[in-house]
């Protein structure tokens, strides 16, 4: 077991039913780490996400967190371990009868003992962070998709968690929007040290940001490329290379 | 060969050229608004080893009408060995065609979706039915813990949900009920005062009424009126929260949905209903001396003593507990099928058919046995 390994995923391979998404994936997520996972439109980056993050059992394999297996400890520890994660959905998954103050701030009511008033200034500053700042009272029903992905990054950093799992975070989003956002995942990493896992197809993002990656592929129906994004792009697989080039090789 | 429609729209020609070449002719004009030729048209002069070749000199106008003739053609020729020269096409309908083959169609994609008999489909809805079982039991359960929590005080939801939920439920569903109620109220004073006056004693329409209404139709008609507006509309709400990711944010949180956002819709419907079914007696018994007292010449007062006479603290108890009863049911199986909703928009759809269906389904088996229980208790 690797000493700094946060995350670990072992032979995990998720179907729905007889049809098999992905097969056999293998790869570790380092304390630290901003880790990619890429491919194609449909390859499985979400279904394989929702194996890491307990929602979907997988059909054989194991994820492990510091070390537990997620999916055969009791609930009472998957409940625990799954406190540890924040998790952006990929199209903000904001709770629609709630006001985005009342979004951000059910976390911080059900797991800490914050006052009133350290819960709005904590929902007022993450708000600010994505950009959003004034927007406590809206609804979702009254956002854009884009201003709702950047609530739902809001809520997912709002018990600042150890690990923040993000589905396409810039899809959806204008390109200096999507460089801000970029930004905040890695002054995350940097100052609250938070390992954080991407899933994502913008390019710029993935070779701006991403210090370990993962490509699914979705006609083998498994990983073909392992590593950094940046040397992907000059020595992995073909296809990686054709993704990452924007299918201009 | 030469195969046209008429002198404006489209022409096809076929003409051999030595052993090997089957020069296709594409002329006039291919689009989708007109009635195009099917790629089978071809088939008979298709043979193996043989070369297929366009001449498009004669093509005035052409849209997706000619690429998916094409489109057919050549996966018929794939068929049967034929290659295909596509030189003679135009330059935009090579590029076309290329990028629609450029991404093979993915194996699992395509569904076989073959015409099952009646017998057969008959079949596996009852498989499924069965199948069904054990998640409905398992929600039970899971509903029966969560109001174990509520009563240990442990159960997390917001109070502000909960009356939201009751006046969604309850002041908003009157209109609908008293319509209803007054009516089925009028249809059993006549129906009571044909059949009474065969013997003389429409007095009685006041008992027929008052009982019927209290114990038995107040809680039927609110049960089913809250089925089609309630039950759907719960299955819809939590559908939508399915398909938006709504519910897995909560689980990943550790908030139970089931505390969250089916407790306060239970308990809404468990509280409302049986008021509703109240007031649906109270209005029905209203129709009745209406009606009694402007066509069947009872006086208002005679029928007020009567109906007092007749209606005893138990027919009370009963329609109250039908009624609490049938709350549970419809929100049980909105709920449900909210829960149990997939993640696309259609599925929301049937969520909410299907909330009515198993709501007033449940509404029906648990009327009849609460009639058996209560006659064989005598109440
Ligand atoms: N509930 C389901 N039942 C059956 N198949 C499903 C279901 N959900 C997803 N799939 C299939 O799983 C595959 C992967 O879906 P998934 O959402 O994980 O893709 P993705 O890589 O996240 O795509 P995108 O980048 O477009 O978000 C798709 O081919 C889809 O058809
Ligand atoms: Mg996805």
């Amino acid at each position: 077991m690797h000493e700094a390994a946060h995350i670990e995923v072992r032979d995990l391979t998720m179907a729905y039913g007889e049809f098999v998404i992905q097969r056999d994936l293998n790869f570790v997520v380092s304390k630290g780490d901003i880790f990619v996972i890429m491919g194609g439109s449909g390859c499985g980056k979400t279904t394989v996400m929702r194996a890491m993050i307990g929602l979907q059992r997988p059909a054989k394999g194991a994820v492990f967190y510091g070390g537990e297996d997620f999916w055969s400890v009791e609930h009472e520890e998957q409940e625990r371990l799954k406190r540890r994660l924040g998790i952006m959905f990929q199209g903000g998954a904001l709770w629609s009868s709630m006001t985005l103050g009342e979004n951000i701030a059910l976390p911080l009511k059900e797991y800490t003992a914050l006052s009133s008033r350290q819960r709005a200034e904590i929902v007022s500053f993450k708000l600010a962070l994505v950009g959003l700042a004034g927007f406590e009272e809206f609804y979702p029903s009254e956002l854009s998709g884009g201003m709702k992905k950047r609530a739902g990054l809001a809520r997912a950093m709002a018990l600042d968690p150890d690990i923040l799992v993000i589905d396409e975070p810039s899809s959806g989003l204008d390109p200096p929007t999507a460089r801000r956002l970029d930004d905040l995942i890695l002054e995350l990493r940097d100052s609250l040290e938070t390992t954080i896992v991407v899933i994502s197809h913008d390019l710029a993002s993935i070779l701006a940001i991403g210090t370990n990656s993962i490509f699914l592929d979705a006609e083998t129906h498994t990983m073909i490329n392992t590593g950094k994004p940046k040397e992907a792009v000059a020595s992995g697989d073909p296809k990686v290379r054709h993704f990452l080039t924007r299918g201009a090789e | 060969m030469v195969r046209n429609s008429n002198e404006r729209q489209w022409q096809l020609d076929t003409r051999r050229i030595g052993d090997d070449l089957l020069e296709v002719s594409c002329g006039g004009r291919w689009r989708q608004d007109q009635d195009l030729p099917a790629a089978g048209v071809i088939l008979p002069e298709l043979g193996d080893g043989l070369r297929l070749s366009f001449n498009t000199a004669q093509l005035s106008a052409w849209d997706t009408g000619f690429l998916a003739f094409l489109r057919a053609l050549f996966a018929l020729c794939a068929e049967r060995g034929v290659s295909i020269d596509q030189e003679g096409l135009p330059k935009g309908v090579r590029h076309l065609l290329a990028m629609a083959a450029a991404v093979p169609e993915q194996k699992a994609a395509r569904r076989s979706s073959t015409q099952q008999s009646m017998l057969f489909q008959v079949g596996a809805a009852t498989v499924a039915f069965f199948r069904g079982a054990p998640e409905m039991l398992r929600f039970l359960g899971e509903i029966t813990l969560s109001f174990g929590r509520l009563f240990r005080g442990r159960a997390r939801f917001r109070l502000s949900d909960l009356w939201w939920e009751i006046e969604e439920v309850g002041p908003r569903a009157l209109g609908i009920v008293s319509v209803i109620s007054f009516l089925v109220g009028l249809i059993l004073a006549y129906l009571g005062a044909d059949q009474l006056r065969l013997v003389g004693a429409q007095i009685f329409i006041a008992d027929l009424v008052a009982i019927g209404m209290v114990r038995e139709v107040g809680a039927l008609m609110t049960g089913i009126i809250i089925a089609g507006r309630t039950g759907a509309a719960f299955a819809a709400q939590l559908g939508t929260m399915q398909v938006n990711e709504e519910i897995d944010a909560f689980k990943t949180l550790g908030v139970s949905p089931v505390d969250f956002l089916v407790l306060p819709r239970m308990l809404a419907l468990m509280l409302m209903v049986p008021l509703l079914t109240l007031y649906a007696g109270f209005v029905g018994m209203l129709a009745g001396l209406l009606v009694s007292a402007t066509i069947f010449d009872i006086g208002m007062f005679e029928y007020y003593i009567e109906t007092l006479r007749a209606l005893e603290l138990k027919h009370f108890l009963v329609g109250l507990s039908k009624g609490s009863v049938y709350g549970a049911m419809v929100a049980y199986a909105g709920c449900l099928r909210g829960m149990q909703c997939g993640r696309s928009a259609e599925s929301v759809g049937e969520a909410a058919t299907s909330a009515v269906v198993t709501g007033i389904l449940l509404i029906t088996i648990s009327a009849s046995l609460m009639t058996i229980i209560f006659y064989r208790l005598g109440i």
